[in-house]
C-alpha cells in the first residue's frame, strides 16, 4: 500500500486526522460529509395553493469527519433515521454525497469518475440488514457469490470461478454442496453468509456492514458477529459496523461513534465509551439498553429521554440534541457543539463539558464551559 | 430435512459432514479449515467458561441443514417452484389442457376434416339441395352421420370446420395482439421505470392521455376508417389496432415493477459491486420483473379476443369468408329460434377457452406471486 | 367468577398444530403455566418457538385454517376460555384481556382519526355515550403520556411517531382497564431511547392498575427488568420456567444457558467472547426424535437424541426440560458461588 498521494493531499489542506492514535495512517478519512435530499416546496407557487411554503431539506448527513484506521471496527450508533446507514451508503457512493470528501488510498472517492469508481468498489464492500431482499432470489449461490469475482476478474473461467466460490463458502462456514441453490432454499442466517461471502468475494479492504444482525435470531446474531470478527483476524479487515443495537457495537467494535440527526455525537474507544459517556444523549442511549442481568436492572438508574427524536427535515438549530436534553441550556439552542477531543481519543460536541470539566453533572448549572473553548466560540460567529 | 425424518441417522456424521463441529472431529472437517489457511487460533479466551465447549473455529461453523452425500444438490429455482406449484392447482391444470386441445383442434383440425369429409371452412356445397342447414350429428335425409358433428350453417357449411378455423383466428388475434402488447409495453415501462425523473414523467403521461381515450373507439374508428378492402387486410387491422390499445396495462406494470426493484437491496448490492448496468438490468431486473407480466400477458390474450368477438359480432371485424368466434355467434345469434347450433356451438367454444384462460391466468397468478410461497 | 388459588389464568397442556405443506407444525405443543393477579410473566423464545401463537390461542385469535388449537384448557378467572362461545370471548377480548401488537404501524387503521378508534372500544365494552368516550379518549392519551393530548386526539396515526403510535396503542389496550395485557414484542420495532419509554410506562401502568402482563420478547435484557417469572419456549415447548432471578442466577437448561451467554452483555466488561449456539433455530415440522434441541446443545449424549427429556422440577417455582437439568442447574449454582457475591 502506498500512501504517498495520500499524505499529498494531507498537505494539501485536509485537516489532521482526528485520532492520530500510534501515528497510524487512516485507512479511509472521511472529511465534512454532507449527505442531503432536497425535498423541495417552499415555492411561491406552494404557498399559493395553501402550502407552508417552507423550503424542506432533509440533512441527513452533515458535516461528519472521522478516520477510519487499518483493521480496526468502527461501530456507528444511532437511532433509526439519524443518518447512520446513509452514511454507510455514501461512502462507498452508493448514494451520492452532496459536499465532502471521503479519502481512500490517498484518493477523493467522492470525486472518481464513473469507471474508476467501478475499480475501486473492489476493495470497498458491504453487508446488508435484510437477509432476504439483498440477495437476488433468481440467482443461485455460486452466480451470487460468482458475480464480484465476474465483474473483477478475479478468477480464470469458469471452473475457476466456481472453485473460487466453493473456498468461499467454505469460509463462511457453508456447505460447497450448497452451490447450486436458490436463496429463498436457506434460512436468515444463512442467507446473510451468502452476503458476507459476497462481500469478500472481491477481496476488499474496507468492508461496511450495514445492521447485519439485526434481522437475526439472537442465536445467529451472535454466530454471524464471532464469524464477522474470525474473518477480520484473518483477512485483516476494515469494517464500519452500523447498527442500532448498541450491546452487539460494543461486543465487535474498537472504536464507537455515536450519530445524532446528521451530526457524529461521540467518538471514542468501545470500552470506554460504554463506561464513561460524556455527552448526555450517550449517556441516555446507554442507559437505555436493557442488560439481561434482573439484579443489575433493578439497581440501575436511567435516563429516560422525553419527547421523540425530531425529524430530520429542517433539524433544530443549534445542538441538535438540545429538544429532549435534561441538561440543555439557553445557550445550546444557539451553538452548534463541533466534535472536541474532551479527554484523550474522546471526542464529543456538547458545550456543556470541556477537557478541564468532562464529567456534565459536576458542571455548575447553567454553566457551559464548553464555550469558553475558543472553537466553539469561532462556530457561533461563523452560524450566526 | 430428510435427516431429520430419518431417526437412526448416525447422528456423529451428519454434524461432521456440514461442517458442524463436534468436539472429537473439529480439527479434521475440512469445511472448517479454509484451504490455505491455518486454523485461527483461540481468540480472547474466557476464564471459567465451562460452557465454551466449541472449539474457537466454530465461526466457520455450518449452519447448513442437510448434506445429502457429497455431491452438489441442485436447487430448485423459483421459476420450477412455481411451476410445481401450477401442476398443483386443479383449475390451472384443467385450463391448461383444455387451451392445449383447443390450440392443436385448431391448428390442425381443418386438414383433418378435409381429407376425411372433404369440406373445407368456406366449402358450400354444389348441390343446392344441401346448401341449408342441417342439426348436429344429421344427413341431409334426417338420418345419423357423422359428417357434420356440428351440423351446417345457413350456406350448407360445416360448422365444426368453421369454428376450428375460427379459433385458429381468434387465438391469433389473442397472441400476437398480446405479443405486440408485450412488446411496446415492456419497452415503454422499463424505460420509464429504470431512466426515471423527466422521461419518466413524459412517458407515463402519454399513458395517462391514451387511457382516457375510450380504447373501444380508437379500435372502432381504426377499423372504420382503414377497413373494408380486404377481409385478410381487415384482420391484420384488427391484430394491430388491439395490441396498439392493450400495452398500456403493461407498461404501468413493468414500469411499477421496475421501480420496486431499482430500490431493492440485491440491485444495490449489485452496484456495490461494480457490476455494471447493463447486468444489472439483465441479470437482476428483468427476470425479477417477468413474473407478473407473464400473469398478465396470460390474462391478456382471452380479454383481446373478447374485445375481437366483440368486434366482429358487430361487424366490424373479422369478414366472410373468414370466420372468427365472434363473427360465427355474429350469424349464429339472426338464427337462434330455429337453428340453436349455430350459436351453441361457437359460443361455448369460445366461452370454454376463455374460461380456461382465465384459470391458467390465476392459477399463474398464485404461483409466481411470492406473497404465496409458505411462510 | 371466582379465581382458583390466586390465579388470574391457568393455561393447561395447551396444543395447536397448524396444517401446512410440510405437514403438521406443533406451534404449541402442551403449554401450561399460571398467572397471578398482579404479576408479570416473560416469554422468551426465538422465532419460531411458539411464543406469539401461545398468546394468539389464549385469547382465540388463531386463523382457521390453517391453525387449531387441538386440545387444552384456558382458565381465566376458573372459566375455559376455549369452551365459551365465540360472542362471549369477544366480549372479553379488548374489555378483560386486551393486546399490544409488535408494530404499531399496521396495528392502528390509517383512516380513523385516534380518538375515534379509542372511542369504539369503550362505546363497544363499557357503553360509554359519544361524549363520554370522547372524555375517556383524551384522558387516556394523557395517561399514556401523549404531550397535549386533546389537541392531538383528532390527528390521523400517520401524524404520530412510531413511539407515539405504540403509546396510542397501549391507551386503546387499557382504556377498559383490562385484567390481562397481552404484549407481543411491544418494543421490537422502537428505537432503543424509545423502547425504554414504552418500558417505562408500561411499568408504572401496571403498578398504577394492578393489570397483569404477559411479555412476550425475544429479549432477554427486556425481560430481566420487567418480570417476575419468565418462561423460555423452543420447539413449541417450554423448556425452561422460573422466578426471573431465579432464572438469570442459576439457570437449569443448557438452552437458557446457552441463550443467556450468547447475548453481549456490556455490563460486564471480563468475558468478553461471545458464545454461539450452532446451528438453525428448529424446523418445527421436522423435529428430531428425542429432544429438539439437541442437535444445537453443549451438553448433547446419546440419550438426548434417543429419548424425549422430562419436565424436571429443580424447586418449589423452578422447572427444566432437559435429561440432565438438575446437573446443570447444579452447575449454574456452583459457577453462582465461584463467582462469590459478585452479583451481589
Amino acid at each position: 500500500m502506498t500512501l504517498g498521494g495520500a499524505q499529498e493531499t494531507v498537505a494539501a489542506g485536509m485537516p489532521p486526522p482526528l485520532i492520530a492514535a500510534d501515528g497510524r495512517e487512516p485507512l479511509i478519512s472521511i472529511r465534512d460529509l454532507k449527505v442531503h435530499f432536497d425535498l423541495g416546496g417552499g415555492s411561491k407557487l406552494e404557498k399559493l395553493f395553501g402550502g407552508k411554503g417552507v423550503h424542506r431539506v432533509v440533512k441527513a448527513v452533515d458535516g461528519v469527519s472521522i478516520d477510519i484506521f487499518p483493521g480496526e471496527t468502527l461501530g456507528l450508533v444511532g437511532e433509526s433515521g439519524c443518518g447512520k446507514s446513509t452514511l454507510g451508503r455514501a461512502l462507498l457512493r452508493l448514494t451520492e454525497p452532496t459536499g465532502g470528501q471521503v479519502f481512500f488510498r490517498g484518493r477523493d472517492l467522492a470525486r472518481l469518475s464513473k469507471k474508476e469508481l467501478r475499480q475501486h468498489r473492489r476493495y470497498l464492500q458491504m453487508i446488508f440488514q435484510d437477509p432476504y431482499a439483498s440477495l437476488n432470489p433468481r440467482m443461485t449461490v455460486s452466480q451470487i457469490i460468482g458475480e464480484p469475482v465476474e465483474t473483477f476478474k478475479l478468477a480464470r473461467g469458469r471452473p475457476g470461478r466456481e472453485s473460487r466460490v466453493r473456498e468461499l463458502m467454505q469460509t463462511v462456514g457453508l456447505s460447497p454442496h450448497f452451490l447450486k441453490r436458490y436463496p429463498h432454499e436457506f434460512s436468515g442466517g444463512q442467507r446473510q453468509r451468502i452476503g458476507i461471502a459476497r462481500a469478500l468475494a472481491a477481496d476488499p479492504d474496507f468492508v461496511v456492514a450495514d445492521e447485519p444482525i439485526s434481522a437475526l435470531d439472537v442465536s445467529i446474531q451472535a454466530q454471524i458477529m464471532n464469524l464477522m470478527e474470525h474473518l477480520q483476524r484473518e483477512r485483516k479487515l476494515t469494517y464500519l459496523f452500523i447498527s442500532h443495537d448498541l450491546r452487539a457495537v460494543r461486543h465487535v467494535s474498537d472504536r464507537v461513534a455515536v450519530m445524532y440527526l446528521g451530526k457524529l455525537v461521540e467518538v471514542a474507544d468501545a470500552k470506554v465509551i460504554y463506561r464513561d459517556p460524556l455527552m448526555p444523549y450517550t449517556k441516555a442511549l446507554i442507559s437505555a439498553v436493557p442488560v439481561p442481568d434482573p439484579e443489575v436492572e433493578a439497581r440501575r438508574e436511567r435516563i429516560v429521554l422525553q419527547g421523540d427524536v425530531p425529524s430530520p427535515i429542517n433539524p433544530p438549530p443549534g445542538c441538535r440534541f438540545h429538544t429532549r436534553c435534561p441538561w440543555a441550556i439557553e445557550a445550546c439552542r444557539e451553538v452548534v457543539p463541533p466534535l472536541a477531543e474532551i479527554k484523550s481519543n474522546h471526542f464529543a460536541a456538547c458545550i456543556r463539558i470541556s477537557p478541564e470539566e468532562p464529567d456534565i453533572e459536576k458542571v455548575a448549572p447553567g454553566d457551559a464551559p464548553g464555550l469558553r473553548n475558543p472553537g466553539h466560540r469561532a462556530v457561533k460567529i461563523l452560524r450566526h | 430435512m430428510s435427516e431429520e425424518r430419518t431417526p437412526q441417522v448416525p447422528t456423529e456424521q451428519v454434524p461432521n459432514e456440514e461442517g458442524r463441529p463436534t468436539r472429537a472431529v473439529a480439527d479434521s472437517d475440512p469445511a472448517l479449515t479454509p484451504r490455505g489457511t491455518p486454523p485461527a487460533p483461540p481468540v480472547r479466551p474466557r476464564a471459567g467458561d465451562e460452557i465454551h465447549a466449541f472449539p474457537e473455529t466454530a465461526v466457520g461453523e455450518g449452519d447448513v441443514r442437510v448434506p445429502e452425500g457429497a455431491q452438489v444438490v441442485a436447487g430448485t429455482s423459483l421459476w420450477k417452484d412455481a411451476w410445481k406449484r401450477l401442476l398443483k392447482n386443479r383449475l390451472a391444470v384443467f385450463g391448461m389442457i383444455v387451451v392445449a386441445i383447443i390450440a392443436f383442434a385448431s391448428v390442425l383440425g381443418p386438414g383433418i376434416i378435409k381429407r376425411a369429409t372433404g369440406f373445407e371452412y368456406d366449402t358450400i356445397p354444389a348441390d343446392s339441395n344441401l346448401v341449408r342447414s342441417f342439426p348436429p350429428l344429421t344427413a341431409p335425409d334426417g338420418s345419423f352421420s357423422w359428417t357434420h358433428p356440428m351440423g351446417t350453417d345457413s350456406a350448407g357449411r360445416d360448422i365444426l370446420a368453421r369454428v376450428l378455423q375460427g379459433g385458429r383466428i381468434s387465438l391469433a388475434v389473442g397472441l400476437i395482439s398480446t405479443l405486440v402488447s408485450l412488446i411496446i409495453g415492456i419497452t415503454w415501462g422499463a424505460t420509464a421505470g429504470y431512466l426515471g425523473g423527466k422521461v419518466d414523467d413524459l412517458l407515463m403521461r402519454i399513458v395517462d392521455v391514451l387511457y382516457a381515450i375510450p380504447y373501444m373507439m380508437i379500435v372502432i374508428v381504426l377499423l372504420a376508417f382503414f377497413g373494408g378492402q380486404s377481409p385478410l387486410y381487415q384482420i391484420f387491422l384488427l391484430f394491430a389496432a388491439l395490441g396498439a390499445v392493450s400495452w398500456l396495462t403493461m407498461a404501468r406494470i413493468v414500469r411499477g415493477q421496475v421501480i420496486s426493484l431499482k430500490n431493492q437491496e440485491f440491485v444495490l448490492a449489485a452496484r456495490a459491486t461494480g457490476v455494471s448496468t447493463p447486468k444489472i438490468i439483465f441479470r437482476h431486473l428483468v427476470p425479477n420483473a417477468l413474473g407478473p407480466v407473464i400473469v398478465y400477458a396470460t390474462l391478456t390474450i382471452p380479454s383481446v379476443m373478447l374485445s375481437e368477438a366483440f368486434l366482429s359480432f358487430l361487424g366490424l371485424g373479422v369478414q366472410a369468408p373468414y370466420s372468427s368466434w365472434g363473427s360465427l355467434s355474429s350469424e349464429g345469434i339472426q338464427n337462434i329460434a330455429i337453428f340453436p347450433w349455430q350459436l351453441i356451438f361457437p359460443g361455448v367454444t369460445m366461452a370454454l377457452t376463455l374460461f380456461s384462460l382465465n384459470f391458467l391466468g390465476d392459477g399463474l397468478r398464485d404461483a409466481l406471486d411470492p406473497q404465496m410461497r409458505k411462510f | 367468577m371466582s379465581s382458583q388459588n390466586g390465579n388470574l389464568l391457568s393455561v393447561r397442556d395447551l396444543r395447536t398444530y397448524f396444517e401446512t405443506e410440510d405437514g403438521t407444525v406443533r406451534a404449541v405443543d402442551g403449554i401450561s403455566f399460571d398467572l397471578k393477579r398482579g404479576e408479570t410473566l416473560g416469554i422468551v423464545g426465538e422465532s419460531g418457538s411458539g411464543k406469539s401463537v401461545t398468546n394468539l390461542s389464549v385469547i382465540r385469535l388463531i386463523q382457521s385454517p390453517p391453525g387449531r388449537i387441538v386440545s387444552g384448557e384456558v382458565l381465566f378467572h376458573g372459566e375455559d376460555i376455549l369452551s365459551l362461545p365465540a360472542e362471549e370471548v369477544r366480549r372479553i377480548r379488548g374489555k378483560r384481556i386486551s393486546m399490544i401488537f409488535q408494530d404499531p404501524m399496521t396495528s392502528l387503521n390509517p383512516f380513523m382519526r385516534i380518538s375515534r378508534q379509542l372511542m369504539e372500544i369503550t362505546q363497544l365494552h363499557l357503553g360509554h355515550t359519544k361524549e363520554q368516550a370522547y372524555e375517556h379518549a383524551v384522558k387516556m392519551l394523557e395517561t399514556v403520556g401523549i404531550p397535549e393530548a386533546r389537541a392531538r386526539a383528532d390527528s390521523y396515526p400517520h401524524e404520530f411517531s412510531g413511539g407515539m403510535r405504540q403509546r396510542v396503542m397501549i391507551a386503546m389496550a387499557l382504556s377498559c382497564e383490562p385484567e390481562l395485557l397481552i404484549a407481543d414484542e411491544p418494543t421490537t420495532a422502537l428505537d432503543v431511547t424509545i423502547q425504554a419509554q414504552i418500558l417505562e410506562l408500561i411499568r408504572k401502568l401496571k403498578e398504577k392498575t394492578g393489570t397483569s402482563v404477559i411479555l412476550i420478547t425475544h429479549d432477554l435484557g427486556v425481560v430481566a427488568g420487567m418480570t417476575d417469572d419468565i418462561i423460555v419456549m423452543y420447539a413449541g415447548k417450554i423448556f425452561e420456567q422460573a422466578p426471573t432471578r431465579e432464572l438469570f442466577a442459576a439457570p437449569g437448561n443448557p438452552y437458557t444457558k446457552a441463550l443467556l451467554k450468547s447475548v453481549p452483555d456490556p455490563a460486564h466488561e471480563e468475558g468478553t467472547d461471545l458464545y454461539q449456539i450452532p446451528g438453525l433455530p428448529p424446523d418445527v415440522a421436522h423435529l428430531p426424535p428425542g429432544c429438539p434441541f439437541a442437535p444445537r446443545c453443549f451438553r448433547v449424549e446419546e440419550i438426548c437424541r434417543r429419548e424425549f427429556p422430562p419436565f424436571v422440577q429443580l424447586n418449589a417455582e423452578h422447572f427444566s426440560l432437559c435429561h440432565f437439568a438438575a446437573e446443570v442447574y447444579a452447575e449454574s449454582s456452583a459457577e453462582r458461588e465461584a463467582k462469590g457475591g459478585v452479583g451481589r
